[in-house]
């Protein structure tokens, strides 16, 4: 009985952390994008779900590889976030953040209508070298799914750290981060920058959606799972990128083990009830430092 | 151009600047009393456009007027109809009764919301309010014994004093007196010194502090303003659509009233007003427009030839029959407004207004927006 609980807590720790990889990276593209242009993006999920329906295209449509269609969909997702940056939401820099707000939140009704106008409203499952396999180790049965969640988060992560931290672009992205005026005084195209970090941010919630996609199937609520990554977000604290990534995983795991041992609808709302608890004890969560505003 | 020279402090109180303005506002009171007779067919929809008056005015007071950004008003407007539906019909209480004891359950809720929401500034409330919303939506859902759960609960039509409001003649005075109490109270709230208070705090948070304003006090009193109107405007709604369900509270019907408030111009209650006649109006447009655009796309495209129109009116009759249209017209009117007219309906109306008064010599720069590079919000 005992071994056999501890399988079970084992299984939940795996897919939590799979789960909560996907809220972490959704979570990672508002943080990027808030370093840098204090934007919140209420439409990353929707993003996300783009990049899903793209690589469900590429593959089933057009008969693409999947890793060939998963290249193609970050590509096109990404080169959409820096068209998005450019054509739309840089007329708003500067202006009430209400109004960023509610320009992407328009956004991201109008991108689920194009899906449902593009691509139907039906529900799909994207095809992948990864479906439908599992491996017992331990006596906790491993689907290939999650791991392939899990490895690509991680090297995501990796490739990520290493172009901020050692390339010239990155560490310049850094730099508008902290300080837009004081980085085009350095000489650093401000605007470029921002587009690019669209254009990354986008593409992350992009490989979110294509490794979600055998999980949790393609269709247009997809985008939805934003929402649950603003609570991660704010669980790291919204300006932090490890905090997204810890605030995602933690997400996941209460999620995964409230449906188990909760009754019926916590596994809904646990993650909102978490950011409202969060919110009302430490505001800044876990990683943020907050200080008084400049008047 | 008209100039006013007050010389009295009682021109200050009252409600209306000058003659002309109280004469057109009757004028208008007159034409809405007269509404029900003029066009019979659409009282339906225009009782809709009056609660969703009160839902603009609600939200109005929390994001226009204090800054709050609400994207949970629908859990409110849910709470209310919920309460008042249950306090009727299963506690019997009167309908009066009623609907005081849902406003008050509706304002208790919103100050609830409220108290954390003070430590938290700009967007983290809005992800904290909807939070709440998606939270208390799963509520309606579980909690059967109220709510009765996805089966939803018809409800019945109001009786006031043994009085029935069950036509849609009745019903719209109801509505409209409601409405007019409620903006006639909104309005005397914001002039006071409340909402004196409420503007500073929106235009500068520390600034108000530092002249004495008490934050806490006061974001808590607009959350509760705010919510008890909501739910004023829940036990109209519960009323108006006649069966409730969990899935109408939705996100997207916050949205809806976020929109309204940002198409019909933030900080005003005429904007809450245009803004609801604008959401309330929109779809039955659309649904119009999808009988008739098709045929009209079709018969423009006639000249070239019967083909080519045919097959021009089955793609376009496609496109507009799509279930997915309706919100991404609603995404793209909002995207266009903030991006082109920031201050919505209201703002074009007072420029029109400004263009015919001050009539050679109006100049665009007037309502030039101001490029603000980069005013830092955020909290370091």
């Amino acid at each position: 009985m005992g071994g056999e609980s501890l399988d079970i807590v084992l299984q939940l720790v795996l897919n939590g952390l799979a789960v909560g990889c996907i809220y972490g990276l959704v979570a990672l593209g508002f943080v990027l994008i808030y370093k840098a242009t204090e934007l919140v993006n209420f439409a990353q999920g929707d993003l996300m779900m783009l990049g899903a329906f793209t690589c469900y295209m590429l593959v089933v449509w057009y008969g693409l590889g999947y890793w060939v269609a998963f290249a193609g969909a970050v590509a096109v997702v990404g080169l959409f976030g820096a068209a998005l940056d450019a054509g739309v939401l840089r007329r708003v820099l500067g202006q009430p953040q209400f109004a960023v707000v509610m320009l992407t939140i328009g956004l991201a009704a109008v991108f689920r209508s194009f899906a449902s106008i593009v691509w139907g409203t039906e529900i799909y499952t994207l095809p992948t070298p990864f479906s439908a396999h599992t491996t017992r180790i331990a006596g906790v049965s491993v689907s290939h799914e999650y791991v392939s969640i899990i490895v690509g988060t991680v090297i995501l992560c990796a490739v990520l750290y290493a172009f901020f931290t050692y390339t010239k672009v990155g560490v310049a992205m850094q730099a508008v981060s902290q300080n837009q005026l004081a980085a085009y005084y350095m000489g650093i195209p401000v605007k470029l920058m921002c587009s690019l970090i669209w254009a990354i941010s986008a593409g992350v919630a992009a490989i979110a959606g294509v490794l979600l996609a055998p999980v949790s199937l393609v269709d247009i609520n997809l985008g939805f799972i934003g929402l649950k990554a603003f609570a991660a977000a704010v669980l790291g604290g919204f300006g932090s990128i490890p905090g997204a990534l810890v605030g995602g995983l933690t997400i996941g795991l209460i999620e995964l083990f409230s449906g188990a041992y909760l009754p019926a609808g916590f596994k809904d709302v646990a993650a909102y009830l978490v950011l409202l608890i969060v919110l009302a004890v430490r505001p800044q969560g876990i990683f943020g430092a907050v200080g008084r505003k400049k008047v | 151009m008209r100039f006013l020279f007050k010389t009295s402090y009682a021109q200050d109180l009252t409600l209306f600047t000058d003659g002309v303005q109280r004469n057109w506002y009757a004028a208008l009171l007159g034409a809405l009393f007269l509404l029900p007779w003029l066009v019979p067919a659409y009282l339906v929809d225009i009782s809709l456009v009056l609660i969703y008056g009160l839902c603009g005015l609600s939200l109005m007071a929390l994001a226009g007027y204090t800054g709050l950004v609400s994207l949970g008003h629908a859990a409110f407007l849910g709470i209310g109809a919920y309460a008042h539906v249950y306090f009727t019909q299963d506690l019997g209480l009167p309908w009066i009764v009623s609907v005081v004891l849902a406003v008050a359950l509706t304002s208790a809720t919103g100050v609830l919301v409220g108290l954390p929401a003070l430590r938290m500034t700009g967007v983290y409330l809005t992800i904290a309010t909807l939070a709440f919303a998606l939270i208390i939506q799963e509520v309606f859902t579980r909690w059967d014994h109220v709510t009765h759960g996805l089966k939803g609960r018809p409800v019945d039509k109001p009786v006031i004093f043994g009085l029935s409001f069950a036509s849609d003649t009745a019903f719209y005075f109801l509505c409209l007196a409601f409405l007019i109490a409620g903006l006639w109270i909104t309005r005397n709230l914001l002039r006071s010194p409340t909402g004196r208070a409420w503007i500073a705090i929106r235009d500068s948070e520390i600034a108000a502090q530092s002249m004495g304003v008490n934050l806490a006090a006061y974001k808590t009193m607009a959350f509760s303003y705010s919510a008890a109107v909501m739910g004023l405007a829940g036990a109209l709604f519960a009323h108006k659509i006649g069966f409730l369900a969990p899935d109408i509270f939705s996100v997207l019907l916050s949205i809806q009233f976020l929109l309204m408030v940002v198409v019909g111009g933030l900080g005003s209650l005429h904007g809450a007003l245009f803004g609801a006649v604008f959401v309330a109006f929109l779809p039955v447009v659309i649904s119009q427009a999808r009988d008739s655009v098709p045929a009209w796309v079709g018969s423009v495209t006639a000249l070239l030839g019967h083909d080519v129109s045919s097959a021009v009116f089955r793609a376009a009759d496609r496109f507009v029959k799509q279930p997915g249209l309706e919100p991404g017209i609603f995404g793209l009117i909002l995207v266009l407004f903030i991006l082109f007219e920031p201050l919505g309906i209201y703002g074009r109306w007072v420029k029109l207004k400004v263009y015919f008064s001050t009539f050679p010599l109006y100049k665009q720069a007037t309502f030039k927006r101001q490029r603000a590079y980069m005013r830092s919000e955020r909290l370091r």
